[in-house]
């Protein structure tokens, strides 16, 4: 290889994505085949298109394996506790309206353990994104049935199979209040990363659910295949209904998914709703905090 | 430095210890508070609500207490000074985020307005049922600062304190009120804010680069940055290391957890506080803190009165505890009381410092109310019978 070829190729990053991580934590823990790798490249994707200044966009996580998530992002990042990541980003968007917060977690930290506070927050129309990647089960310890994982599959602590009905996230996400709603698989890239750069430009409870392949621990025990046949079953059995009422949209076992955009609409945020209160009610009495007033008073 | 002027209403008040510490919280700077609604301590939450939007403060009742214990988290990191309330059965949800802000050395005051347990107990009744909880509630080791106030006036002066003191070392401080105190009204005098002396937690400004979030200098306490400011930081409950990167090694636990413990116990002659009354030359040593500090005074008068030689130490902090002070007094006095609304905490403390160098006797109450002064006059005059 000629001398200066070389030269030019050893300048260009290995990954086009490289200083949107931290690439001092590589290699990351998620197993081949895992789809988490594959949203965070479409979650770094729409970043790069949604023209938000990167220093102020936080990245909150909870417990797991997409809990790991905000560890390897080149962003403010805080991996809190199993299931609280919403309560804490909360409270770091209250403190700072000037931020963009991004929670970023699982099925099981976000529904399960994380369920009051997710519906909670639909409830506020708190200002902040919640990315959730679905996996059917939980992953970090070993495949344990989670609300997410279908009738009929069999999880770590159902061996002979669940029983249990599942939580239909978009419409449980819509009914509680969240003004942007959508499901996408790790095979949809191309929509899925179109689908976050609206859902951070949406002021309000922004709420994306992703199909992401457990080769390891979900795929292989109900004998599906690797991460590939999950990705050509997420291709072969996906049908794309932009605007399809959530309540039609549950998933079953190895049954079709309906994925797109179910729910974009507009409702007064908690943060809006708060400034305009007190501002009608008060009047000039009425003080926000200095990072209030640039956002909601300038 | 001194307290913004905004938020404190110089002058004189007759309040009760819960709306003491909501002044005190804003005199301090707390400028988030999240909460969820439990007697007795409700009323410190209704009046920051009442309170915070004249003073740019942002009060949200959230869904629980473990959301609200971590939502003051997120606040802390977003720049704000914040602060939880609650009282036992919501004190127990709370421990998860003690672990945390002990562990993320994130600033943040609790305060547990105690009522009688366990579980539901008398909701509306006194106890000092937490005071171990508070100290060894959340799991793993690590340090916090606790504090008993025992009057209106110092709900007001200690929450100042627990603010300074969580903002100096970066640590969970505990406010242990109690129902009585909570609920007692007096005359609470409120300074001016520049008599007010309020500490900010040290804040990095330095270059961006090789920047260590959790690297810490003699003090062992680390500078802080927060979220929005460029550093790009990582903090995890995870142990970590001085970049705040999960490091899963028996060193790096090894180094972080002997950190977070030494940072307090090598100050805790700077925290330590308490008050003492004719200790010189007692025999007997009364040790109190909180409301029953205030019902001990009457039996140790009357014991006074009987000839006896008894002093009174009041502990403020509780933790960490003057094992210093109580292992010397320990090795001249004839005995130790200890009345507490518990059925003996504190005074496992009392009895390790003292090693058996003098006799310790509790002065144990389930709760429910406070003691019968009679009670700790009884206690007293039996612990140097026979002696």
């Amino acid at each position: 290889m000629p001398e200066e070829l070389y030269e030019i190729e050893a300048n260009i990053p290995a990954n086009p994505i490289e200083e949107y991580l931290r690439m001092d934590r590589m290699p990351h823990i998620w197993c081949p085949g895992c789809g988490i790798g594959t949203t965070v490249n479409c979650f770094v994707r729409a970043l790069q298109t949604s023209g938000l200044d990167l220093d102020k966009v936080a990245m909150v996580s909870g417990i797991g394996c997409t809990g790991r998530v905000a560890g390897y992002m080149n962003l403010d990042s805080f991996h809190t506790t199993h299931g609280r990541a919403i309560p804490f980003a909360t409270g770091l968007k209250l403190a700072n309206p000037e931020l963009k917060v991004v929670v970023y977690s699982g099925d099981g930290d976000l529904t399960a353990i994380g369920g009051n506070h997710f519906i909670h927050a639909a409830r506020r129309n708190m200002d902040i994104t919640v990315i959730l990647i679905n996996n059917m089960i939980y992953g970090m310890t070993g495949g344990q049935v989670a609300p997410t994982t279908p009738v009929g599959a069999t999880a770590s602590t159902t061996p002979h199979g669940n029983f249990e009905e599942t939580f239909n996230l978009p419409f449980l996400a819509e009914s509680c209040g969240a003004v942007y709603v959508a499901r996408w698989t790790a095979h949809h890239v191309r929509h899925l990363t179109k689908s976050i750069k609206e859902a951070l430009a949406k002021k309000g409870f922004s709420f994306i659910e992703i199909l992401a392949p457990c080769p390891t621990l979900y795929s292989r025990r109900n004998k599906l295949g690797d991460g590939l046949d999950q990705m050509e079953f997420y291709r072969d059995h996906s049908q794309i209904k932009n605007g399809a009422d959530t309540k039609t949209v549950a998933l079953e076992f190895q049954g079709d998914i309906v994925v797109g955009k179910f729910v974009d609409k507009e409702r007064p945020t908690y943060l809006q709703a708060m400034n305009q209160h007190y501002q009608k009610k008060f009047g000039d009495r009425y003080v926000p905090s200095e990072e209030m007033r640039k956002v909601f008073h300038a | 430095m001194h307290a913004d002027p905004i938020g404190v209403l110089t002058g004189a008040h007759f309040i009760d210890g819960d709306h003491a510490c909501s002044e005190g919280a804003i005199a301090a700077g707390c400028r988030f508070v999240a909460g969820y609604p439990i007697t007795p301590s409700t009323e410190v939450v209704e009046r920051i609500a009442d309170r915070f939007p004249f003073v740019g403060g942002v009060f949200i009742q959230m869904e629980d207490e473990i959301a609200s214990s971590i939502a003051i988290q997120g606040a802390v990191w977003g720049g704000k000074k914040a602060m939880t309330v609650t009282s036992g059965p919501g004190f127990s949800l709370m421990m998860e985020h003690i672990g945390l802000a002990a562990m993320t050395e994130t600033p943040c005051v609790f305060v547990d307005v105690q009522r009688a347990g366990p579980s539901t107990g008398l909701p509306t009744m006194p106890a000092q049922g937490d005071m171990m909880q508070a100290r060894w509630g959340s799991h793993g080791d690590y340090q916090i600062i606790a504090i008993a106030p025992n009057s209106p006036q110092e709900c007001f002066d200690l929450t100042i304190h627990a603010f300074n003191l969580s903002e100096r070392y970066r640590v969970p401080v505990m406010m242990m009120m109690d129902e009585c105190v909570g609920h007692m009204i007096e005359r609470v005098v409120i300074p001016a804010a520049e008599k007010i002396e309020v500490h900010n937690r040290k804040v990095y400004e330095g270059p961006k680069e090789n920047y260590l979030p959790f690297e810490a200098g003699r003090d062992l306490v680390p500078m802080m940055v927060k979220a929005g400011d460029g550093y790009r930081i990582h903090v995890t409950g995870l142990t970590h290391d001085e970049k705040g990167y999960p490091n899963m090694s028996v060193s790096a636990q090894g180094k972080l957890v002997q950190r977070l413990m030494d940072k307090i116990r090598l100050h805790a002659d700077d925290i330590i506080k308490y008050e003492e009354e004719n200790i010189e030359g007692a025999d007997i040593v009364v040790v109190t803190y909180g409301i029953t500090s205030r019902t001990a005074i009457p039996a140790i008068e009357q014991a006074r009165a009987k000839g006896l030689k008894v002093g009174h130490l009041r502990l403020i902090v509780c933790w960490p505890f003057p094992e210093k002070r109580i292992r010397e007094l320990a090795g001249r006095v004839k005995s130790i009381v200890v009345p507490e609304l518990n059925m003996g905490q504190m005074v496992y403390e009392v009895e390790r410092c003292a090693a058996g160098k003098c006799n310790i006797v509790s002065v144990p109450h389930a709760g429910g109310t406070v003691h019968q002064p009679k009670d700790i006059l009884a206690a007293i005059e039996k612990s140097i019978r026979g002696k």
